[in-house]
């Protein structure tokens, strides 16, 4: 697999092609199609249960769709191929994805195992592991918790130990779901601000959420995922922000009424810079 | 909306001044609430934590495989041994070694004779009666005055404990407190990982230990939901539960407990998968072995084989 970036050097890192995905015969992707390249920053927009989270599964391998393809840099990301050590183990250590839940994500005894479990698994030596956790868990600023158990700490923390979890393995390709939701503001913006200097390093980063007063720092383009399940539009944050029919198609944005000195009316609403507007 | 706008009148109600009256009782927690966030708190205190593997002492420092081989080896005994005296020894030897790894004696016997009633009860109980296995009268409890048949079945002349019945329960109870005894003083005193590693070194399939790995996490998930969930209803209550409520209310939460600690289990395995976990336990310090090990190796192997010889020298 040493191979695989150079002889597949022009497709592109991810194409996701006509993916149709049910749970149980609840559909969660039907017919989704968008294509990612290596480097760009990615917001994938949609309201509640419009399947960000499960595209972004497959994306990392965890799901396989059930009609339709997904090509991670001109392979097909299936069960077979994933199967298959070289392939899988390549794979992880340039995929990382950092889950919404992080109680899910942290499952070690104290912070110091976990941020260490990714690493080790991926085979790296012994030092390299230890460097790379000590390094981490600096950059998070998780120094003090480093002997503590992941679940007996507050949501920012657990928040940034998942995401050291990941780091540590330093994926070239990082997956967030929805990594805002439930923090407090500075917590939030430390995110922001650390997928920036992950992008400039060079990073892909793909950013599933809801928070549309994000997108604009954390995404050089924007894909709209419809309650169709189906991508709605795409295009440049500030376009997609602009365009407020889309918004409200997509149910990221709703009419709900105000009163204004006891007046009521209806308007579009989001919370993308608060509520300013005259009457 | 300092108003209400669309909310229903009662909801914008306001309360008077705060002024707590009446007969004060304190709240207490009942009993199977206490229970379960107990058995929480000390799975999370003493498993999951890992505090006392992490702490210095005689077993602590020695290799997992060569600890694991030894404790296989007792084990064994355990269930070799023919004098009951000899398996108290072993189960007393067990205590020792548990104080030698800085547990405190006093903790480390109640935690295991914790199940042993349960245990007693269900299997070792019923065979002391003679109608259940016959033998010599210790003490007859009913005589019938005669013999009483249940269709084909005798049931004999009296209702009686048996010197042969007492004799196998007493058995059957230290073997397993030796047995649950060395298995606790073996996970306690080895992290987790290290231990699912050793068991892959005595090629124990891949698969069992996964699920033993996956299990570990999927009950820490469930009490940790579970404690959870009454600590959610605790905080919407007004006064203490009757024990009755909280059987309802435990048997009500069991399947909505149980499915959604299962979809995030399923989340965990993703996660883990994620991070490049293919079934293969990995951990940071290689297994070598020092002297400490041959220490172990050699005095469990000694006391093993002392004990089966006394076993066999008494007859
Ligand atoms: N594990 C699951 N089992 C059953 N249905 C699921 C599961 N996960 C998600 N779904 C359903 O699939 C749809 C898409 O969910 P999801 O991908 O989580 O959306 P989003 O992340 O955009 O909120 C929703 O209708 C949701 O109820
Ligand atoms: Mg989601």
């Amino acid at each position: 697999m040493a191979d695989m970036a150079a002889k597949n050097a022009d497709a592109p890192l991810f194409l996701v092609e006509d993916v149709h995905f049910s749970y149980e015969g609840a559909p969660a992707l039907a017919g989704a199609t968008l294509s990612v390249e290596r480097g760009e920053r990615v917001a994938l927009l949609g309201a509640n249960g419009s399947g960000k989270s499960t595209l972004l599964k497959m994306l990392d391998g965890l799901l396989f769709p059930d009609r339709g393809r997904i090509g991670f840099m001109g392979q097909e990301l299936s069960e077979a191929t994933l199967r298959l050590d070289s392939f899988s183990r390549e794979f992880r250590r340039r995929v990382g994805f950092v889950f919404q839940n992080a109680d899910a994500q942290l499952f070690s005894p104290t912070v110091r195992d976990e941020v260490a479990f990714g690493p080790l698994h991926l085979g790296l030596p012994d030092d390299e592991v230890e460097r790379r956790v000590e390094d981490t868990i600096h950059i998070l600023g998780l120094g003090h918790l480093k002997e503590r158990a992941p679940y007996h700490l507050s949501g920012g923390e657990k928040k940034r130990v998942a995401l050291a979890s990941v780091l540590a393995i330093n994926p070239d390709v990082l997956l967030f779901d929805e990594p805002t939701a439930g923090l407090d503001p500075k917590t939030s913006s430390f995110l922001v601000s650390l997928a920036g200097d992950l992008h400039e390093a060079g990073k892909t980063i793909i950013t599933a959420t809801q928070d549309l007063s994000i997108v604009g720092d954390i995404a050089d383009r924007a894909l709209v995922m419809g309650e169709d399940h189906r991508l709605a539009g795409e295009g440049p944050p500030a376009a997609v922000l602009a365009d407020r029919e889309l918004l409200l198609r997509a149910n990221l944005i709703h009419d709900h009424p105000h009163r204004h000195g006891g007046v009521e009316h209806y308007h579009p609403h989001s919370h993308v810079e608060g509520h300013e507007h005259g009457h | 909306m300092a108003d209400g706008g669309m909310l229903p009148a009662w909801m914008t109600e306001r309360p008077g001044g705060f002024e707590p009256g009446g007969p004060d009782r304190a709240v207490r927690q009942s009993a199977l609430a206490r229970t379960l966030l107990g058995l929480g708190r000390l799975a999370r205190d003493t498993i999951y934590s890992e505090k006392v593997a992490a702490r210095p002492g005689l077993m602590q420092g020695v290799d997992p495989r060569v600890k694991v081989a030894g404790v296989l080896v007792l084990l064994l005994l355990a269930s070799l041994l023919r004098h009951w005296y000899l398996v108290l020894g072993l189960y007393l030897v067990s205590v020792a070694m548990a104080a030698a790894a800085s547990i405190p004696a006093w903790f480390f016997m109640k935690r295991v004779w914790m199940f042993i009633p349960l245990f007693a009860a269900v299997i070792a109980l019923p065979s002391i009666f003679n109608v259940v296995r016959d033998g010599d009268p210790l003490w007859v409890i009913w005589d019938f005055g005669g013999e009483v048949r249940l269709g084909p079945w005798s049931l004999g002349t009296s209702l009686a404990i048996t010197q042969q019945g007492v004799r196998g329960a007493v058995m059957l109870v230290l073997r397993v407190a030796a047995s649950v005894s060395l298995g606790v003083l073996l996970a306690l005193t080895t992290r987790w990982n290290e231990l699912l590693r050793a068991l892959r070194v005595f090629h124990v399939p891949r698969l069992f230990v996964l699920i033993l790995s996956m299990t570990y996490r999927y009950i820490f998930l469930l009490l940790a939901m579970a404690t959870e969930m009454f600590t959610a209803r605790a905080s919407r209550m007004v006064g203490p539960a009757s024990p009755r409520e909280d059987r309802r209310f435990l048997a009500a939460g069991m399947g909505a407990l149980l499915g959604k600690s299962h979809a995030l289990s399923e989340e965990v395995y993703a996660a883990m998968v994620s991070r490049g976990f293919d079934g293969e336990p990995v951990t940071a310090s290689r297994f070598r072995t020092a002297a400490a090990d041959w220490v172990w190796l050699a005095s469990t192997a000694t006391l093993a084989l002392s004990l089966l010889a006394g076993d066999r020298i008494i007859g």
